[in-house]
């Protein structure tokens, strides 16, 4: 199991908690991962990449490890790891507003 | 009788609810707190089917549906933690989906005019605007940002562009405003099925007789100085229209300066602003039971969104235009710097009329007299971008 933090907003939007557990078949890369999210939680699809494009919506960013993976080929093996969910797979909101 | 008001503030929605008197309120809220809700709106048929547009510059467009008049909500076909599939086989994940496709309309439309003058390629930001049907409490439209109006026909689980309102071709025309380029303003006209008004800033009103399949542009009569040609077919910032349902062929238009009317179904329009201190201003309404009553609030000039004077006051005119008195009994009449936004006005169809209005300062204002005198309902929200209210048996 892939592990995943999601930023405040998409925690209440999905109802879950600080991290979800979601379960990749096949390479865990970027775009398996958030299939795999958008997945198991539908109301989440568009609110991290793109509907159509798929691409990363601008003001968020992706970690892991210590590492900014945003802009990283989506199908980029993910560090092992995050694969093995010794460490989560971070969706950061940009800090701004209020 | 049952007054609920619904208010879309920058950090989320509210519900306000009073008995007949409208003097004594409950505030429920906020929901989806921290969004900003650009308008929230309940279908005419079915008044507890509630639509409310939730959007973020961080995580784009949802599209919210409650069921039970506000108590609780969900995205439409998407319940949380369940499978891909409902078992009738909706895609789930899909109403936040907003693509634009001009297909339908013959040629493909992916420009429109930009600040600088060229041509930029047209990118949904959000949902400005929603209106249920008048018949069926599945179909809703939305207005969006960029220009384009959309329809749900299976309560807000799928959207369909209707294309040819940007497909028409003056699309390459549109510019967008210093608010965006958005369609704000839809109204179904009651009385003749299939006609469907929708105004755009910065590109007028257009109008379709055929339930949204062609659309043309309804913009003669107006006049707007910033244009290369002020009295162009499109390109006009008309900020917000209105009409009372037993006449809807009778259409007030605020426009960004212009008080306008048109009595031809926007065939043709001519100014009303007569005694108005300032002609410049967002919202417009019309009385529930007076057609010729209506209701602006005049702001100082395009460049001081703010109340002359630092006075609040509404403006209603009892003859459909140029004949203006201010209402300000109740209102701030000293220091009062706020704005009333396009969409932040409604009446309700109480005997005497109810007028509400909600400010950028978060106030919501109700008079239950008409307009004669009024009563903040809530002082402190969020600044307030919506307001609509629902006459409940």
């Amino acid at each position: 199991m892939v592990r995943v933090a999601l930023p405040y907003h998409l925690r209440n939007l999905a109802r879950v908690g600080n991290e979800v557990e979601v379960e990749v078949n096949g390479p865990v890369t970027q775009r398996s991962v958030l299939g795999a999210l958008e997945a198991r939680y539908p109301m989440l699809c568009g609110t991290i990449r793109d509907h159509v494009t798929q691409k990363r919506r601008p003001f968020l960013r992706f970690f892991a490890c210590e590492q900014d993976l945003s802009h990283d080929s989506p199908d980029a093996p993910l560090p092992e790891a995050v694969a093995k969910g010794a460490e989560p797979y971070l969706v950061v909101g940009a800090i701004a507003g209020g | 009788m049952k007054i609920r008001v619904l208010v879309g503030t920058r950090k989320g929605a509210f519900v306000l609810t009073s008995d007949g008197k409208r003097e004594q309120w409950d505030v429920s809220g906020p929901h989806f707190a921290g969004w900003e809700i650009y308008h929230v709106k309940g279908s005419p048929v079915d008044p507890n089917r509630l639509y409310a547009s939730q959007t973020s510059g961080w995580f784009g467009q949802i599209m919210q549906r409650s069921d039970d008049g506000g108590k609780t909500w969900h995205q439409p076909g998407t319940p949380p933690g369940e499978p891909m599939k409902t078992p009738e086989g909706m895609p789930k994940g899909e109403s936040n989906k907003f693509v634009y496709d001009t297909s339908e309309a013959g040629k493909p439309l992916t420009t429109h005019l930009w600040y600088d003058g060229t041509q930029h390629p047209w990118e949904f930001k959000r949902v400005w605007h929603i209106e249920p049907s008048l018949t069926d409490p599945e179909t809703v439209y939305a207005g969006v940002e960029d220009a384009a109006l959309f329809r749900s026909k299976d309560g807000g689980k799928t959207w369909h562009e209707l294309s040819g309102l940007r497909g028409h071709g003056t699309g390459p025309k549109w510019q967008p405003g210093a608010g965006g380029m958005g369609v704000h303003t839809i109204l179904l006209d009651p009385k003749n099925p299939g006609r469907i008004y929708v105004a755009i800033s910065a590109a007028g009103v257009f109008r379709s007789d055929d339930d949204g399949k062609t659309w043309r542009p309804a913009n003669r009569g107006l006049r707007s100085e910033f244009m290369p040609d002020p009295t162009a077919e499109v390109g006009h910032c008309v900020h917000r229209i209105a009409f009372h349902p037993s006449r809807p062929n009778v259409v007030f238009m605020q426009k960004h300066w212009d008080i306008m009317r048109s009595d031809d179904a926007g065939d043709s329009w001519r100014e009303v602003s007569g005694n108005l201190p300032t002609d410049f201003g967002f919202p417009i309404d019309v009385h529930a039971h007076e057609p010729e009553t209506i209701y602006v609030v005049p702001i100082k000039n395009d460049s001081e969104h703010f109340p002359p004077d630092g006075k609040l006051r509404v403006y209603r005119s009892r003859t459909g235009g140029n004949e203006w008195e201010a209402l300000g009994k109740g209102l701030p009449q000293k220091d009062c710097y706020v704005n009333v936004l396009r969409d932040a006005m409604s009446v309700d169809s109480l005997e005497p009329c109810g007028v509400y209005f909600g400010t950028t300062g978060g106030q919501v204002y109700c008079s239950a007299n008409g307009g004669d005198s009024w009563n903040a309902i809530v002082r402190d929200l969020p600044a307030v971008l919506s307001v609509e209210v629902q006459t409940l048996k």
